[in-house]
């Protein structure tokens, strides 16, 4: 492959990053909709404590941060469902409690060391042939699974209380939803990192809804821009040294600079200021 | 019990947020093709009997039954058509009036199947009907109130629905689209014969068309012919404004 692809562990980081540049827009579509911009974050901070876990006890961290962020989003679905605590209260509660359980489980590992960096801020060019497959398999079922679920969760994320009338299974979709964001984040957490996650779930959304006139072209466009955001981000972490998760994120964020200054920006910037409100 | 083919049927139906009572026995009921109006005063306790009604709120005492079962239980929703007050759609939402319409097929279809060309047809046929079918591609943020209103209804037709259920949806609309709204219902009532329960605190152009008004305050304490109603002194027609007054100083 051409440069900057030419070397083998920026291929395995074309091909991790493509997937993720993918499946966390398509994710965070929804998400922002449903007024939960913040969620990817919030479940960031419980895989953290999954990867502390895993460390501590010698298991391969992915897996334990995939068990975390699950059993971890399903819970939260349930305590919103349910009303004990508003959303924001509830994603709260669990950006305290993983980053708290991280450090207390980093603690007891006696291994503060640049292992959990990694995750923390992604690496993507330490990336494995295993870690790759692993994405790729994840990717293919999010793409899937939203290939059949998506028009109902569009439905549910636009108008919940309609979808509970016309007998959509909302409750089961919600925690569908909650779940796909945990293991988006489990895939992405190698590549930016589970402290920018959510970034790579929100800005390509917050770009994609300036282009598009339908949800559906929202959804194109959003993927598209993550796509693109990956492999300019990769391309400049390459070129100049950088740190390839936050030069991905910051690609993003010029995107959407640009095209919000470019269409004159209403609607993005109000999508903007809403995730910032939580 | 309910009685034979009746849509909708609640007996002695009570409510009330802690110790304050918001619904207090309350019977009612819509059977095949009728056109009731439900209308109360603010805080008479619509939207509660509303929530009630479709299964959103479970009662402290009394049953609900939609087409004869519990709501809980009351698998068939495609026969069920809502149109919420203020639907909830974000103002950011980037969705076309198809896109929303297209979602009322999901209680026909279930809501893994892909849609059909049958799908298809029913959702232009029921952007046709309520005269948005050229304003199908623009996002229904571009919209007037009324015509989001309409894509809105459009969107509950959609199912075929046996039992349409409005919440005020002629709140804040002006004349025009109140008349296209009125030819709208028509129209659907025509061709599928389909009963409507609109709930409001105002009738405007569709008070022509009903067959029967319950006035609601906490209690039932009017369920008749609107002919009936106006004996008792109340204009109900597009121009009677006197109906929010009379049911202001109800009770």
């Amino acid at each position: 492959m051409p440069w900057p692809f030419e070397r083998e562990y920026m291929q395995l980081a074309l091909v991790a990053g493509l997937v993720v540049g993918a499946c966390a827009p398509l994710i965070g579509a929804f998400l922002v909709q449903k007024r939960m911009s913040l969620l990817g974050d919030g479940i960031g901070h419980l895989a953290f404590a999954g990867v502390a876990a895993g460390l501590l006890l010698d298991v391969w961290p992915v897996w334990t941060a995939l068990a975390v962020s699950v059993l971890g989003a399903v819970a939260l679905e349930r305590l919103r469902a349910r009303g004990s605590a508003s959303g924001d209260l509830a994603l709260a509660l669990f950006f305290y409690g993983g980053i708290a359980g991280g450090v207390v489980l980093i603690g007891l590992a006696e291994s503060l060391n640049a292992n959990i960096f990694s995750f923390l801020f992604g690496s993507l060019l330490t990336v494995s042939a295993a870690d790759v497959w692993t994405v790729v398999v994840i990717g293919a079922l999010i793409v899937l699974t939203i290939a059949l679920s998506g028009r109902a969760l569009f439905a549910v994320v636009a108008d919940e209380e309609w979808a509970r009338v016309a007998g959509l299974p909302v409750d089961r979709l919600n925690t569908l939803l909650a779940v796909l964001t945990a293991v988006t984040i489990v895939a992405a957490m190698r590549v930016v990192g589970v402290l920018l996650i959510a970034a790579l779930m929100v800005l390509p959304v917050a770009s994609g809804q300036l282009l598009a006139r339908s949800f559906r072209r929202a959804l194109v466009w959003s993927v598209a821009v993550g796509i693109v955001s990956v492999v300019l981000g990769l391309v400049a972490a390459r070129q100049w040294a950088l740190a390839p998760g936050g030069s991905i994120v910051l690609v993003a964020a010029s995107a959407f600079g640009i095209l919000s200054a470019i269409t004159g920006g209403s609607r993005g910037g109000s999508i903007l200021r809403r995730s910032h409100s939580g | 019990m309910s009685g034979p083919g009746e849509l909708l049927r609640a007996q002695a139906l009570s409510f009330g947020y802690g110790a304050e009572p918001i619904l207090r026995d309350v019977d009612l009921s819509i059977d095949p093709k009728e056109f009731v109006a439900l209308v109360g005063p603010n805080g008479s306790g619509k939207s509660t009997l509303l929530k009630i009604l479709l299964g959103l709120l479970k009662p402290d005492s009394g049953s609900v039954e939609l087409f004869g079962v519990e709501p809980s239980r009351f698998r068939e929703r495609w026969r069920l058509g809502y149109v919420p007050q203020r639907p909830s759609l974000g103002r950011e939402l980037p969705a076309t009036v198809q896109e929303v319409v297209s979602m009322g097929r999901l209680s026909r279809v279930g809501w893994r199947a892909r849609q059909r060309p049958a799908d298809r047809r029913e959702i232009e046929h029921a952007l046709d009907s309520v005269a948005l079918f050229e304003l199908r591609s623009r996002p229904i943020n571009e919209l007037s109130v009324g015509q989001q209103q309409r894509a809105f209804i459009a969107r509950a037709f959609a199912s075929s629905p046996e039992l349409l259920v409005l919440d005020e949806p002629i709140a804040g609309v002006d004349t025009e689209s109140q008349q296209r709204f009125r030819d709208s219902l028509a129209h659907l009532r025509r061709e599928h014969g389909s009963a409507v329960l609109l709930v409001s605190h105002e009738l405007g152009a569709v008070a022509e068309d009903l067959d029967r008004v319950i006035v609601l305050k906490g209690a039932v304490v009017f369920d008749g012919s609107p002919k009936e109603l106006v004996a008792q002194g109340v204009s109900l027609g597009i121009h009677g404004e006197d109906l929010p007054l009379w049911l202001e100083r109800l009770g």
